[in-house]
């Protein structure tokens, strides 16, 4: 039971981490990419929404040869760590929070980007206040991201090696008890996993709920 | 921005509190998903780490991949279990000392109703001809691991190469672990070659059962492989030492030979070890 709530509470915790560092990547490069107008702007946009459908396994590959003792980063000592798999995981949410991050403030942008910088304030300073008028899609679209992190079990299988008690998540423990043949521990594994994506969901929008009946939402 | 911070705030509590962050005494054992998914490492393993104080942190890979990860700096310790890769890496000047720790045996296993007529024998290449010659379906690891080397070694003695099975229909490649192969072997009534300890502690047989055992050929043994300090000097060597001469210790040995899975002995230690000549099928040896 330890362990079951140490595999829990792994998956959970790198998968929060990652999406916290795909936020802080996400938001601010989203807004930017509505906001300014600057030359690579367009091959930006196009790369995160291709990038949208990075296979995990070719992140975990990539990211396996350079954490890899003989690889450019090497010295790191990252491999086979709860650290390389949210690096892997935060490589696969980023693009998904950029993008949309991006679409939304690209429409609030075009609605209230005049009104926004009559006043004399400068495009960086509207940043703040485009994301606050789109936070209701910034929940969506950072969910979004903790969704990919915590489902995928490709890379973070590669660079984490599904060491016991110290990278063993959900996902990969859900792969092992297949290849053990033990199927409805899998798929009980399973279904905990789906549980508690429900209920972070649910938690969240509850959270962003009380926030919004607090009067914080006004502009 | 609320649920940021409750992010952050999570993330950084989550992440300070795993312990295996802050391990310092721990090696990474690379290893074949043999001694893994039969059990054997989490078995035995604790018994280890109580007495030493080294955690090992285990990385099935299937033993060519092992090897692998060997080569390229990222493991400080091997446990595989084919003899020529391992006697390739050897011979590359990778590894220090390489010595037997474990055996068992493969069996090809299959359905009860045992479409090619080969179950009861005891001669495995008779039984691959005879296999081939039905067209009986056949799961291949196809995962360059320890297994998937003696079931190629076994066909070539079939008269059958590598490249001629990968176009026959019968023969299918799936490129994964023994666990995803007999999986697959359940589930489409197929043949496939599988190492005693997997087999032993694999929970969704389905209708298959072994139909060959007992062929000398079929001996499978497990080596604990260190690495050469020249080639290899900021692995944690010594801690890898110990953990090499604890599997061949007595205590070591001791705890491999009493590892038992569904009432059955999965592994002998290597004391008891047979030379092909002499070799004895494992189920004689357990009562």
């Amino acid at each position: 039971m330890n362990e079951f709530i140490g595999i829990v509470g792994l998956s959970i915790g790198i998968s929060l981490a990652a999406t916290f560092f795909a936020a802080t990547i996400g938001l601010p490069l989203g807004a930017a990419l509505a906001i300014f107008a600057f030359r690579g702007r367009r091959a930006i946009v196009v790369l995160t929404n291709a990038f949208f459908g990075l296979p995990p396994v070719v992140v975990g590959l990539v990211l396996y040869l350079a954490l890899s003792h003989s690889g450019p980063i090497g010295f790191l000592h990252l491999l086979f760590t709860p650290a390389a798999m949210i690096i892997a995981q935060t490589l696969l949410a980023a693009p998904i929070i950029t993008a949309l991050v991006h679409r939304a403030s690209e429409r609030a942008w075009a609605r209230y980007g005049d009104e926004l910088t009559n006043d004399g304030a400068s495009r960086l300073q509207s940043m703040p206040q485009i994301l606050a008028i789109i936070r209701a899609e910034l929940l969506t679209a950072i969910l979004a991201g903790f969704g990919r992190t915590v489902s995928e079990v490709g890379a973070v299988i590669l660079v984490g090696g599904n060491i016991r008690g110290l990278t063993r998540t959900m996902t990969t423990t859900i792969a092992l008890q297949t290849s053990q043949g033990d199927l409805q521990l899998a798929l009980a594994l399973g279904a905990v996993l789906v549980g508690i994506s429900i209920s972070i969901s649910a938690t969240v929008f509850a959270l962003a709920g009380t926030a919004k009946s607090a009067g914080s939402d006004e502009i | 921005m609320i649920a940021m911070r409750i992010l952050f705030t999570l993330a950084l509590f989550v992440v300070h509190a795993n312990p295996g962050l802050a391990a310092e005494k721990s090696i990474i054992l690379a290893s074949t998903t043999s001694v893994e998914s039969s059990g054997l490492l989490a078995n035995i393993l604790p018994q280890f780490t109580a007495k030493s104080g080294i955690t090992v942190n285990v990385v099935a890979q299937g033993t060519g991949k092992a090897l692998d990860t060997a080569r390229r700096g990222d493991a400080d310790i091997l446990l595989v279990h084919d003899p020529e890769a391992e006697q390739q890496f050897m011979d590359e000047g990778h590894g220090s000392t390489r010595r037997q720790v474990a055996w068992n045996d493969f069996i090809i296993v299959g359905p009860s109703a045992d479409p090619a007529h080969i179950s009861g024998g005891n001669d495995s290449v008779i039984a691959l001809k005879t296999i081939a010659a039905t067209q009986a379906p056949f799961i291949s690891r196809g995962d360059k691991s320890g297994t998937n080397a003696a079931e190629l070694r076994l066909w070539k003695s079939a008269g059958q190469t590598a490249e001629a099975l990968a176009k026959e229909k019968w023969y299918r490649d799936i490129g994964g672990g023994m666990g995803q192969a007999l999986n697959a072997a359940s589930a489409l009534n197929a043949y496939t070659l599988s190492d005693r300890g997997t087999w032993l502690s694999f929970n969704n047989k389905g209708s298959l059962v072994i139909a060959i055992e007992g062929d000398a050929r079929l001996l499978n043994r497990y080596d604990v492989i260190e690495l050469n300090p020249q080639k290899h000097a900021s692995a944690k060597l010594d801690a890898a030492k110990i953990f090499a001469d604890w599997l061949v210790s007595p205590d070591g040995q001791q705890a491999i030979g009493a590892y038992q899975a569904n009432g059955e002995k999965l592994f002998n230690p290597s004391a008891a070890a047979p030379s092909r000549r002499s070799y004895i099928p494992i189920r004689v040896i357990v009562e």
